[in-house]
């Protein structure tokens, strides 16, 4: 995807309405512009990443593990809630990248065209409901409809550790808030990724088609190697609204902090962000700068599940 | 867009006899009978209801559908039937909650905005100065300027960065010490796409008390700031995807005619993609126009109208909403409630709180879709006429 | 700001005279022009020179009542021409009483009184005077519940502690059967629900609890629950979803939002008090003040075991903590005039027909006025 080797260089000859100043100083502003901004990247996030690190250190100095004495041990305060937090976003993307993908293939490919404009806004307005309408409507609506899909579940697949255990309603478990989520970051991969299937070259498929390729069989071929880039960094922007999702999730889930792998169990898990949210407002001192090191806690661990989604996208399949 | 259903030319491979076409309406058929069998097979088991019989219904007519194809037309249109009920199914399946959502919104806010307290659409021009208790009157029209003027600024820091950083990351970082600093970028970008919302207004709140005499102040701009951390990441995404669809030929033609680089980016590159970042910064809006948490700790709640960015706490939908609904059901002693302000009287409703809340919740979709239609239009008006 | 000193007298006596003045002198707006010249009966007059801004936070408890009285108080002033904006953030009650002691706001509203340490900490930003805190806002805490066919249930704290406890599990339990012989009791599982966030309302709860019944509620009064797991909510609209989204589910919530939920008596000495506001406000009346405290700084030490009539001794008192001088004397004029709106009989009936909180009584009413007289400024 370079373009180093085919940029203009100066001797080919301007346009005459193009005065050669204009052009140079339009460049250098550009570059200059271009690379700021990313500079200017580099500089927020280290700002983020040192405000964190140093609103978290009067708890980090408090801890067991730092000081041998106090009474609080920060990895037994973060580790329940990271994975509480991993599991909930975890199981959202499971269940909404597949949704998604057939939603934007469905408004891509599948439906008539003005059905799909129409469809194509509504998932665009759906992004903008704030969180607190979905925490809302989680709790009065959906927590009952799933009431009995869960009892379903517990029922007849109880021996899957996920569905164990004893869940009582009403049901604030984990597996409801990983549904809103579900359904909270389904726009948003939903909107990138009809975006970037809309842009696979018609030719490609028509050539598909025309060999005699099924319409699945064109979409696998060429729509989705196509569109892989985008699902992928679709599903992140939805992994990373799960992620650092407050309201919803501190709306629906009754917390507990265990390792519990039963998602049907009420107050079993959190996440950080909704512990945040919900302490904060009696937190001070040492308590806030405990809260606040969560907060850095989620930070690193998108970094790092980011770096590991880079790395595996990176080893599979052809570059695009 | 649509896709030609014209081409239907079978390659001469091995058993073409297989290979032929059933008329879709035998997909009704098989519906029909996963349905019935769902039916059957629930009243059996005795847990026989609307939902379960459409779930386990398409789940058999997965089945059917696929098996029948199998044996008809062959494993490759078998296939491709099985998809195709899936993609509808995916599709189907997600309208239940995005609908009832948007149902819930729409009836619950609607009724509240046209309902006549004191006229209809009060609601969009009244604040709520004087309002105490289960007076149900008030409205939110301090909350939509300060939505809007909050955005508005967010936006004006946001995109002019996220926009540059995508073109840096698209059109410069490819060599020497760029190439290593695109990486960086489109890395960090990534973990930023994590900051929880919380933490990006603990930060705004940070960086300005730093600077500050005044501990205590909370302006507009302060929320602008935080909520830019939050949609910056979010620009550059979805612009960054944009900008690498668009085909290297156009550029190359560009630089051919020896138009410059950052005349080829303005009038070939970022028009071409025009469309794509019309979405993706109407998507980076909508995820922060309801944004609550940053605002909760960075612009304060006021019950009046403030226009000015850089003094005095402004209130927003978005905390608007989360305040009524922690407000939760209101008191009421006697019938009426009486507005200290101007005396007025009105009436009192023990859910006034939680119906403000759904009608304010209404009012951030209608601003969003306003928004929407303007982005459109835009893009309508300024992308290059092609044959999609 | 140019503050003369009868001023200072005229708003003086607007507390001793107290709502009464307030409401007789509607029509009293253009004294406020004049040098004060009025006699008390004129005090109305002082909003007209009020101007700036007050910021207050805290407790998240008082929200309705301080937007009720920040609303009230500010229509007041602006009908007699002056300009004052208050505002109040429920950020909480020690993120309140942190920004107060840094200065970050004038005043701060709390669920606890200011500790030792506090106090001594506030002669820094309180013009080397110390601060002290006020009862304003006593609300009663119900003890609510969904339980199919059961509108009113009679419950011993033994029982309720045992409940939440987790040792009575079961709604037909004869523990309580034997407070309730009417009540048909369903043989159902109980499903205590608690705040998932750190409350004052938890710790009045828990302090109830553990002292009316020290030997089923082991863990003590405190602000955060201490059970792990089980159902919650978020904030108390939040618990009283989750107590509407169940069968068999019981919770405490501030009495205000208890909605159609079925709420408690609660036994006290020999009979069984429902919750109201009369009955709240004698809790506060009953307890003995907290010793060890300045003159001015009014806390009280509720008596959680009284067994007087008609009080119900679950309730939630914040506090209004004030500095016992203040440098801008056109802020101090303010606090001063607002705290003795908040406290006059007008402001604490505003607070009761929004909030559903309990009227302080008119002893109390007396002594926080002489507290706030008590303010110095400039």
């Amino acid at each position: 995807m370079s373009t180093a080797d085919i940029e203009p260089d100066a001797a080919s000859a301007p346009p005459a309405s193009m005065k050669s100043g204009g052009r140079r100083f339009g460049d250098a502003l550009f570059n200059a512009l271009s690379v700021g901004s990313g500079l200017l990247i580099f500089v927020t996030l280290a700002a983020v990443a040192i405000f964190l690190t140093l609103e978290s250190l009067p708890a980090i100095i408090a801890s067991r593990e730092f000081s041998g004495s106090a009474d609080f041990s920060l990895i037994e305060y973060s580790l329940p809630l990271v994975f509480g937090t991993v599991l909930a976003s975890a199981i959202a993307l499971v269940i909404a990248i597949p949704i998604s993908l057939g939603i934007a293939l469905f408004i891509s490919h599948f439906a008539p065209r003005r059905l799909a404009s129409a469809l194509g806004y509504m998932i665009d307005l759906l992004a903008a409901v704030p969180s607190v309408v979905y925490g809302l409507w989680g709790g009065v609506w959906l927590v009952p409809k799933l009431e009995p899909l869960y009892v379903f579940l517990n029922t007849y697949f109880g021996w899957i550790p996920l569905f164990a255990g004893e869940p009582t309603a009403p049901m604030r478990n984990l597996a409801s808030a990983s549904v809103v989520l579900a359904v909270m970051v389904l726009p948003i991969i939903t909107a990138v990724s009809r975006e970037v299937f809309l842009q696979t070259p018609r030719l490609q498929e028509e050539a598909a088609l025309a060999l005699g390729a099924t319409r699945w069989e064109t979409i696998r071929t060429v729509v989705l190697p196509f569109g892989r880039g985008g699902v992928v960094a679709a599903s992140m922007l939805g992994l990373g609204r799960a992620l650092g999702e407050t309201m919803a999730v501190l709306m629906i889930l009754a917390p507990g902090a265990t390792f519990s792998l039963h998602i049907l169990e009420v107050g079993r898990h959190n996440s950080i962000a909704a512990n945040i949210a919900s302490k904060q407002a009696e937190a001070s001192g040492v308590d806030m700068s405990l809260l606040i090191f969560t907060g850095l806690v989620l930070f690193v661990l998108t970094f790092v599940i980011n770096a590991i989604a880079r790395w595996i996208v990176a080893r599979s399949g052809p570059k695009s | 867009m649509s896709t030609p259903t014209t081409v239907r030319t079978e390659p001469s491979v091995h058993r073409p006899r297989d290979e032929r076409r059933l008329p879709w309406y035998h997909l009704v058929f098989t519906g029909i009978a996963g349905l019935l069998v769902a039916i059957a097979v629930l009243a059996i088991v005795g847990a026989l209801s609307v939902t379960s019989a459409i779930l386990l219904g398409f789940v058999l007519h997965l089945l059917f559908g696929w098996g029948y194809s199998l044996l008809r037309e062959g494993p490759r249109w078998a296939t491709d039937r099985l998809m195709t009920l899936l993609v509808i199914g995916a599709f189907a399946i997600s309208m239940f909650p995005l609908l009832s959502l948007l149902w819930s919104v729409i009836s619950r806010g609607l009724t509240r905005v046209i309902a006549a307290r004191p006229t209809t659409f009060a609601f969009w021009t009244e604040d709520m100065s004087g309002i105490i208790g289960g007076a149900d009157a008030g409205g939110v029209f301090h909350a939509i300027v300060g939505t809007l003027l909050i955005t508005l600024w967010a936006s004006i820091i946001s995109i002019p960065v996220g926009l540059f950083t995508a073109i840096f990351l698209v059109e410069y970082a490819n060599v020497g010490w760029k190439r290593t600093l695109g990486r960086g970028v489109t890395f960090l970008v990534d973990v930023m796409t994590g900051i929880p919302s919380i933490v990006a207004g603990l930060f705004g709140l940070a960086v300005f008390i730093a600077f500050m005499p005044d501990q205590s102040v909370r302006m507009g701009i302060m929320g602008a700031v935080a909520l830019s951390l939050l949609m910056i990441p979010t620009v550059v995404r979805n612009s960054e995807e944009m900008l690498r669809l668009v085909p290297m030929d156009l550029r190359e033609a560009a630089y051919a005619l020896g138009v410059p680089k950052w005349l080829t980016i303005v009038k070939v590159v970022l028009r071409t993609a025009i469309a794509g970042l019309t979405t993706g910064i109407t998507l980076a809006i909508a995820r922060v126009i309801g944004e609550t948490a940053p605002l909760l700790l960075t612009v304060g709640m006021v019950t009046s109208v403030n226009w000015n960015m850089f003094d005095g706490r402004m209130a927003t939908l978005p905390t608007f909403i989360n305040q009524q609904y922690r407000n939760g059901n209101a008191n009421c002693m006697s019938d009426t409630v009486t507005n200290p302000i101007n005396q007025e009287v009105y009436a009192c409703a023990v859910s006034t709180n939680i119906d403000r809340a759904w009608a304010a919740a209404f009012t951030l979709i209608v601003i969003v879709m306003v928004l929407n239609i303007i982005a459109r239009m835009i893009s309508h008006y300024f992308s290059p006429k092609l044959s999609r | 700001m140019n503050v003369r000193k009868n001023k200072l007298v005229s708003l003086a006596a607007l507390g001793l005279v107290g709502g009464l003045a307030l409401s007789a002198c509607g029509g009293g707006s253009d004294n406020g022009g004049t040098d004060g010249a009025s006699d008390g009966g004129g005090a109305a007059g002082g909003y007209a020179e009020l101007s700036g801004n007050l910021a207050g936070s805290g407790a998240s408890s008082m929200q309705n009542a301080q937007t009720a009285w920040t609303e009230s108080f500010m229509g007041l002033t602006q009908a007699e021409g002056g300009d004052l904006t208050v505002t109040y953030d429920p950020t909480g009650s020690g993120t309140g009483r942190e920004q107060f002691l840094s200065g970050q706001v004038q005043f701060a509203g709390t669920d606890a009184a200011l500790d030792e340490e506090e106090l001594t900490k506030s002669a820094e930003v309180c013009n080397d005077s110390q601060a002290f805190d006020l009862p304003v806002y006593i609300s009663p805490i119900a003890v609510v519940f969904n339980l199919e066919g059961v509108d009113s249930l009679n419950l011993t704290p033994e029982v309720i502690a045992g409940i939440f406890a987790g040792d009575i599990t079961k709604w037909n339990d004869p523990a309580i059967a034997e407070s309730n012989p009417d009540a048909e009791l369903p043989d159902l599982d109980i499903v205590p629900v608690h705040r998932s966030d750190d409350s004052g309302t938890t710790e009045n709860f828990t302090e109830y609890l553990s002292e009316t019944a020290p030997d089923a509620w082991t863990h003590g009064p405190v602000e955060t629950w201490p059970i792990d797991g089980g159902q919650s909510g978020d904030g108390t609209s939040g618990l009283i979803s989750t107590v509407e989204g169940g069968n068999g589910t019981i919770g405490y919530a501030d009495a205000s939002q208890a909605g159609n939920l079925g709420t408690a008596a609660i036994q006290v000495g020999d009979e069984f008090v429902e919750y109201s506001a009369d009955a709240a406000a004698k809790a506060v009346d009953v307890s003995p003040r907290e010793e060890g405290r300045e003159e001015n700084d009014i806390v009280v030490e509720l008596d959680r075991t009284t067994e007087e009539a008609g009080v119900y001794p679950i309730v939630l008192v914040s506090y209004l903590a004030l500095c016992g001088s203040y440098a801008d004397s056109a802020q101090g004029e303010a606090v001063k005039a607002y705290a003795s709106y908040m406290i006059s009989e007008e402001g604490q009936a505003t607070a009761a027909e929004a909030a559903g909180s309990a009227p302080i009584s008119e002893e109390l009413r007396t002594e926080a006025q002489a507290a706030i007289d008590g303010i110095t400024v400039g």
